[in-house]
């Protein structure tokens, strides 16, 4: 599968039982338990002994499953409404991604807590790799055969699995934490470099390599980033990603806080994207609610995500060309977000995290005057785009830096988990606002970019142009607003409706409890993955009938975009490596959760 | 006082205006750091320095005084004769090359009769102040930076003497005063070492490390390169000898290619220094441009582009140029 031959993407298929009876066919009905789900894919039960078979089957299938999407654990030990489920204290799940069907399946695998072992997938999918390590490093769930499992996002040193439900979330539930003269030592030792932690030669048969500590202070680290490169004068013969920088345990925080406050720590997971963070979220939360929004709901969430999408790509277009040594544009590009965030400022009263979407709809309707202000800016960019790509897009330089850099083909994105605009610049036209339609983009009028070489310079015209047609999306919202209500009337809309709490006193105590405990949502799990500013970003949030999540699985692009680095970079050159970082456009926050 | 003789007087005077010059150059680089900013500011769509004082024109005395004041720090694992004498380096060499630039027909330090060949002695040994810099920092990217410097220098060293032998043929010597008498007798250099101008004015940004040949410094990949472990004064030496360099490299062309001293087409002759300045500012504004507009090459595309593109224009206008001079014999 290369660029030339393009794959042609069918329309979504949610709930595809297609391989569902393919798989029975192959491994008899038997094998299998399946789970009814509100997240839009089948999700099949394995047991543990015949996992890989079953994993190497789907990646082998006619039009085969090519991308772990995600994979993760959940704790299960607490959880109440599992009938019918396998008998489990944990469990692994495995979400796989079909291009040619457009379609996902879930395969899970039920753990006892005696025996939390599983087989690795770094066999079938090298970005297993990653995952596996967080689910070791979070669950303590190990894989046997797996290559490297160590720590990915704690410290080396630390103690405990914090995933786990018996494992504190906040820090008064510790004891008082105290450094000794001891541990601060081995917290030193930690610290110190050895070649072979990282699964690093120190030299071959006649030279002895250099290794450079690139972050997590540097420049061009976009964020608390580290990559250990074994350098060659140089060339780089290797490099080891490292991150975990940046972790907050937003997934651990979501087993906390109620349905509706969780939205303000979306926000934060990917800081440049805004309300788009919210958005998968909110579908997730509205599936399991069984609410339909309005229509206007639907066209007001859509045009501020592309407001957002639209400052996110103009950082990303002022700092890549940085990268590259120009230092002028980024002072632009920030006046042009600035233009943004006055009128996403006027909408929602804040600038990088309005957390503005609610469940069941957004926090306020538009105000007076937003019109002319969106019309302002969608006047305003197109014209200063236009200068970018002469002044700086199309400067020969620019082009000598970045052409033919960090390049990759569809083969390798799909492999690694690429997705969004470095999917989309090896040619492939996956846009989940065209191939699966949410929050009423099918309504919408706009083009997919592409391009064909997948390098850095392409990852950088995609994005561009993409600003083009968030502008068009915007234009359309701008001209068809609908008339209509900003919120939901459904039970669970949060924060209720208010209006006739005065006159009837069940919906006063409905009213009441739902603000003070926040909603209480059906026992469920469900999905939603969004084309987001990096990449597809997805919320699989399982409900145990409670006011707070059970379990709450962040899936973020830049994750998968970090892991591939080493595939790409090996070979290249220190400022390749820059140049590449710029271009992947990846904040460490949507990293490390 | 019967030592007072003229000879004597000649002696103080020229020592005064040495020290004139001399002051005049550093002051005009510590102050360029205030002009840079101001200017790419402009060019960026924002302000710049402009609190301190009126247009912020105190700012390069508050940063001086900070820089004086801040603790002179040199790591314990560095190498530290070298590490103290690289700065040095970085500050003088160019500062004693400015010795040989006539400014006016009466103003200049030193009238070499091998003045060009100075210049360019001392500009080779600026890559010293890199390269003990990044040696003696013993850290790795000052040591990467120092690789860089030291491979660019060597390359573009080559053609920045070449580029200038075609001025050397035509005048008949290396003695600036000469090649500004030359120039304003016949025409300025500009028109017919068009070629020599454009290397000689890529390898001076090249000898200077400014943008877009900082390579050995450049910040988004090796963090500010050989400087990376140096503070207070020291790193405020190198700062200013950037500055200098700049100076020196504009006088130089002005000097070369523009006729020193003259206006253009003789206009008022009397205000020779002003000419020298105006022109100088011009150059030293387009350094400032370079670096406000363009990105920067990879270091193995910059040394393909000397070797292979720069070094052999150089050639071409040395021979057409030696044909030339031939031919009019």
């Amino acid at each position: 599968m290369t660029a030339d031959t393009a794959l042609a993407i069918p329309p979504y298929q949610a709930d595809d039982q297609d391989i569902v009876v393919e798989l029975q066919a192959r491994f008899g009905a038997d094998t299998f338990t399946l789970q009814p789900t509100r997240t839009g894919m089948p999700v099949l039960w394995v047991p543990r002994a015949r996992l890989i078979e079953v994993l190497s089957f789907l990646r082998q299938v006619s039009k085969p499953y090519v991308m772990l999407y995600d994979l993760h654990g959940v704790d299960e030990r607490l959880r109440t409404q599992r009938r019918g489920l396998p008998a489990a204290d944990f469990s692994v799940f495995y979400h796989l991604l079909s291009i040619e069907r457009n379609s996902d399946v879930m395969i899970k695998v039920a753990l006892r807590e005696g025996d939390l072992n599983v087989p690795t997938a770094t066999g079938i999918w090298p970005n297993a790799n990653w995952y596996e390590r967080e689910v070791w490093d979070l669950y303590g769930i190990t894989f046997a055969g797996h290559p490297h499992l160590t720590r990915l996002l704690m410290p080396p040193t630390w103690e405990g699995h914090p995933l786990r439900k018996d494992y504190p979330a906040r820090a008064t539930e510790f004891d008082p934490f105290s450094l000794s003269a001891a541990k601060q030592d081995l917290e030193q030792e930690a610290l110190r470099f050895k070649p072979e932690d990282w699964g690093m030669k120190r030299g071959s048969e006649h030279e002895d390599y250099m290794f450079l500590n690139l972050g997590p202070n540097h420049p061009s680290a976009h964020g608390a980033f580290r990559i250990i490169l074994q350098l060659d004068g140089e060339e780089i013969v290797d490099c080891v990603p490292e991150i975990g920088y940046h972790h907050r345990g937003a997934e651990k925080m979501a087993e906390r806080q109620s349905w509706h406050s969780f939205i303000p720590y979306t926000d934060r997971i990917d800081y440049l994207g805004g309300v788009m963070n919210n958005l998968p979220y909110v579908l997730a939360v509205e599936k399991l609610a069984g609410i339909k929004v309005p229509d206007r709901v639907d066209f007001i969430r859509v045009m501020l995500a592309e407001f957002f999408r639209i400052t996110s790509h103009l950082l990303f277009l002022g700092t890549y060309i940085q990268d590259v040594g120009a230092m002028t544009p980024v002072f632009f590009t920030f006046t042009d977000r600035q233009r943004a965030y006055q009128v996403i400022e006027a909408i929602t009263g804040f600038r990088l995290h309005p957390a503005w979407y609610r469940i069941g709809g957004v926090a306020h309707d538009l105000p007076r005057g937003w019109d002319r202000l969106v019309k302002e800016f969608v006047d305003w960019l197109p014209k200063r785009l236009d200068e970018y790509e002469k002044a700086a897009l199309k400067n020969s330089i620019l082009i000598g830096r970045t052409k033919g850099v960090a390049q990759y083909n569809t083969k390798e994105a799909l492999e690694w988990g690429v997705t969004g605009a470095g999917l989309r610049a090896t040619g492939l036209d996956f846009d989940l606002r065209k191939a699966r339609p949410y929050s009423g983009y099918e309504n919408f009028e706009f083009e997919v970019p592409l391009a064909h070489s997948g390098d850095a310079y392409d990852r950088c015209l995609v994005r561009v142009e993409e600003m083009r047609q968030s502008i068009r999306i915007i234009d359309q919202c701008l001209r068809n607003m609908p008339e209509g209500p900003y919120k939901a009337d459904h039970p669970l809309t949060t924060p209720p409706p208010k209006e006739r709490t005065l006159q009837h006193i069940e919906t006063l105590i409905t009213h009441f409890l739902q603000v003070s405990w926040g909603p209480v949502m059906p026992a469920n799990e469900s999905f939603q993955m969004i084309e987001a500013t990096k990449g597809i970003n997805s919320y699989y949030l399982t409900s145990d009938g409670s006011t707070m999540s059970y379990r709450t699985r962040i899936r973020t692009p830049s994750f998968a975009h970090l892991q591939q680095i080493p595939a790409v970079i090996r070979g290249s050159m220190v400022p390749d490596l820059i140049a590449y970082l710029g271009s992947i456009d990846f904040v460490m926050a949507d990293v490390d959760r | 006082m019967s030592w007072f003789t003229p000879e004597v007087i000649a002696v103080i005077v020229g020592v005064l205006k040495a020290i004139v010059i001399l002051l005049a150059v550093v002051v005009c680089g510590a102050l360029l750091s205030f002009v840079e900013r101001r200017l790419l500011a402009l060019w960026q769509d924002r302000y710049g320095p402009n609190r301190v004082g009126p247009f912020g024109m105190f700012q390069i005395a508050a940063d001086m005084l900070k820089m004086f004041f801040k603790e002179d720090w040199t790591p314990p694992f560095a190498d530290r004769l070298i590490f103290t004498l690289a700065p040095v380096v970085a500050m003088s060499a160019l500062l004693i090359a400015f010795a040989v630039i006539p400014i006016t027909e009466t103003w200049g330090v030193a009238d070499l009769n091998i003045g060009l060949l100075f210049f360019f002695a001392m500009a080779g040994l600026t890559v010293y102040a890199v390269l003990f810099a990044g040696w003696s920092s013993n850290n790795k990217f000052a040591l990467l930076g120092a690789l860089r410097a030291s491979a660019q220098t060597l390359s573009y060293e080559v053609f920045l003497g070449l580029s200038l032998m075609g001025i050397v043929a035509q005048v008949g010597s290396f003695n600036m005063r000469d090649i500004v008498d030359y120039q304003a007798q016949n025409l300025w250099f500009i028109i017919p070492q068009f070629l020599g101008f454009c290397t000689f004015f890529i390898a001076g940004v090249a000898v200077t490390h400014r943008h877009p040949f900082d390579q050995p410094e450049a910040e988004q990949e090796l963090a500010d390169g050989y400087h990376i472990e140096y503070a207070g004064m020291k790193w405020g030496m190198f700062f200013v000898g950037e500055y200098i360099g700049i100076v020196l490299i504009s006088a130089l062309l002005v000097t070369l290619f523009f006729g020193g001293w003259h206006g253009p087409f003789g206009i008022l002759p009397q205000l020779s220094f002003v000419w020298f300045a105006l022109k100088t500012c011009f150059f030293i504004m387009l350094f400032i441009l370079l670096r406000a507009s363009i990105p920067r090459p990879r270091y193995d595309q910059m040394m393909s582009f000397g070797w292979k593109f720069c070094l052999p224009l150089t050639l071409l206008n040395l021979l057409v140029t030696g044909a030339l001079v031939l031919a009019a014999q």
